[in-house]
């Protein structure tokens, strides 16, 4: 791989990236209730934030092969166990967030809640 | 100004943006989804702030940031929930 293909590969991830993390923004403020917006920002986000870290992995990597330096590999370990506590928990989170919602009350818009169904047969 | 640095300010943009829903949201639920939000671009940038300046420590403190900010998500949201 030359310097040219690095740079290309850099660019494109952080533009894939930074994409998503502006339509997870967006997302926020277009969708009418909360159910549809946590759906929006937190897929888009995790997927932009995934893509913006992988640029940099592949910037790390790029540093080593060229300079020859350990600590770069050190970088390059650390991104991807941050991009694996990111994956790991923001689905947990927002699962969290969206029991607590329909818990606490707040209906979706929507005319199917087969989450109230099922807790209304239970009962 | 290299790509990572103009990637870091539109995330900074980003989370400005994200702020006035935490401000407006009609709900609670809407004001801890965009809390949510912003830690997660939070991370983002604090990872692509550790490419700009080179630096393991930024991506270190990123990992306990996430870790951090996932149990006060948690935490917020069994309060929401209540009855316990």
């Amino acid at each position: 791989m030359n310097g040219l293909t690095v740079a290309i590969l850099i660019k494109l991830f952080l533009g894939i990236g930074l994409t998503f993390n502006v339509l997870g923004t967006i997302a926020l403020y277009r969708f009418p209730d909360v159910y549809t917006r946590l759906h929006g920002t937190t897929k888009c986000t995790t997927f932009g934030s995934i893509f913006t870290s992988a640029s940099v992995v592949v910037y790390a990597i790029s540093k080593y092969v060229t300079t020859g330096e350990p600590r770069f590999i050190t970088f390059t370990i650390h991104v991807v166990i941050a991009i694996f506590a990111l994956l790991i928990t923001n689905p947990t989170g927002a699962h969290a967030i969206a029991r607590a919602a329909h818990r606490s009350g707040v209906k979706p818009l929507g005319i199917v809640d087969k989450l109230a169904d099922k807790e209304a047969g239970e009962n | 100004m290299s790509a990572f640095a103009l990637v870091f300010l539109i995330l900074g943009m980003a989370i400005l943006a994200v702020t006035g829903r935490l401000i407006m949201g009609p709900t609670i639920p809407d004001r801890v989804v965009a809390l949510d939000t912003i830690n997660t671009l939070v991370v983002a940038a604090m990872i692509i702030l550790g490419a700009i300046f080179d630096s393991i420590v930024m991506v270190d403190i990123a990992i306990v940031y996430a870790a951090l900010s996932f149990v006060g998500t948690l935490f917020i949201a069994r309060h929401v929930e209540g009855g316990f």
